[in-house]
């Protein structure tokens, strides 16, 4: 269950953004500029609203009017960006390693599952800077699902892949959907790509 | 050919780096605090501070010496606090040269430690966050081995400034051979007695291959960086 209601500003731009979702595996969409990369930003933590209230699976994560702000590192939100980020100066299997939202004890998803869930095994002592995109976004999911995440953001983490490498890595997608519990938002522009992954659609204009 | 060095000359080129090496390595957590907040945190009052941690690099270093002479001197608040309840007297000290040079290479650390943490991106820190680390993990797991290169070439550069540090120096703590006479002041000190010019082409040359050494190192540190943040 995801609720959001929340009013963004920056500079002259400014929107107020109302998502109230309860499928499991949601997919936002919209013209660039809507603001789509904004709302991941301000579910993870990493952008603060001016106003409104962020509620994912009855944690209040943000409530302007309470004031309440829970910062990033505490709010179990796995994020995979656009771009990857893994952190240059560490192998894959450090990548994976670095999330500990909840500590061990409660881990839901375990290394060894992730890692032959999304086809990493062989990469694990590579450095990023010698993986394909599609290898770096793979292990960008298995680093924010290792970190044992409530919800899972994903930012269109296929638009720096080209046609072939996109048709491989939707599978992956697709088996973490199936596989894992887990719910998920997943921004994107491309209407087909929507269709095969999400279950609800949220538009945001 | 090795050039004949005196032992006063021996002394003084010692006595050089050891100050410049202490006041290198123990500015340096200092140097990484200012420069982290300069690069990551806005605060009132930040463009005055930028400032006065700017300003032993353009105030007369005389002037420099002085202020440290008022406040770390016998007589001074600060010095009376450290050699009552320390022991630790700066004065007419090596540890009060090493002072003097630290104060004189703190603009130039800093400013490399700063650019350095600029340099790091900003988007593996937000990564790291949702990953959740907290702030102060996502300091030293993330920006600072991203960003070591950068803080070693800072302390480096700082180290080759206090090489040659001698206007605040020389009026905190005087020129005392064994004890505060650096390559520097021992330069000076040969150039007013008569026929010393040999020993001062001796100084210049030893002085002159540290600091380029120094230079190269922090060069290379540099693009070390670079190299490390490549993805």
């Amino acid at each position: 269950m995801l609720s959001v209601d929340i009013e963004l500003r920056r500079g002259d731009y400014r929107r107020h953004v109302r998502i109230e979702e309860t499928a499991r595996v949601v997919a936002l969409v919209g013209p660039s500029g809507a603001g789509k990369t904004s709302v991941l930003n301000a579910i993870a933590g990493l952008l603060r609203p001016q106003a409104g209230r962020i509620v994912v699976d009855d944690r209040v994560l943000f409530d302007a009017a309470a004031r309440v702000d829970v910062p990033a590192h505490r709010r179990r939100i796995g994020y995979v960006f656009q771009d990857a980020r893994l952190f240059p100066h560490l192998d894959v299997a450090a990548n994976l390693r670095y999330g500990r939202h909840g500590g061990q004890a409660q881990a839901r998803f375990a290394f060894d599952d992730i890692v032959a869930l999304l086809g990493i095994g062989a990469l694990l002592q590579r450095r990023p800077r010698h993986l394909s995109g599609g290898e770096a976004q793979r292990v960008a999911i298995g680093r924010a699902l290792l970190s044992q995440p409530a919800l899972l953001l994903l930012d269109e983490p296929l638009s720096a892949l080209d046609a072939a490498r996109r048709e491989e890595l939707i599978p992956y997608l697709q088996r973490v959907r199936d596989e894992l519990a887990l719910p998920m938002l997943y921004v994107s522009h491309r209407e087909e790509e929507v269709r095969r992954i999400a279950e609800a659609v949220h538009v945001l204009d | 050919m090795v050039p004949a060095f005196s032992p006063e000359e021996i002394t003084a080129i010692v006595l050089s780096v050891k100050v410049a090496l202490v006041a290198a390595v123990a500015s340096l957590p200092l140097g990484v605090a200012c420069g982290w907040l300069l690069a990551r945190r806005e605060f009132p009052g930040k463009a005055l501070f930028d400032a006065l941690l700017l300003l032993p690099l353009v105030m007369p270093p005389v002037v420099t010496g002085y202020v440290l002479l008022i406040a770390f001197g016998n007589q001074g608040v600060l010095g009376q606090w450290l050699r009552e309840t320390l022991g630790i007297q700066l004065a007419f000290r090596w540890t009060g040269a090493a002072l003097a040079c630290a104060v004189m290479g703190f603009p130039l650390m800093v400013r490399a430690i700063r650019l350095s943490i600029e340099a790091t991106d900003r988007r593996l820190e937000a990564a790291a966050a949702t990953l959740g680390a907290a702030p102060w993990r996502v300091f030293f797991t993330v920006t600072l081995p991203l960003a070591w290169p950068g803080l070693v070439a800072g302390a480096v550069l700082a180290f080759a400034k206090a090489l040659g540090e001698f206007g605040a120096t020389i009026t905190f703590v005087s020129n005392i051979p064994g004890q505060t006479q650096t390559l520097s002041a021992a330069i000076y000190g040969l150039l007013q007695v008569p026929g010393g010019e040999a020993g001062i082409w001796r100084l210049t040359a030893v002085a002159f291959v540290i600091s380029l050494l120094a230079l190269l190192l922090s060069e290379w540190l540099v693009r070390r960086q670079r190299v490390l943040q490549e993805r």
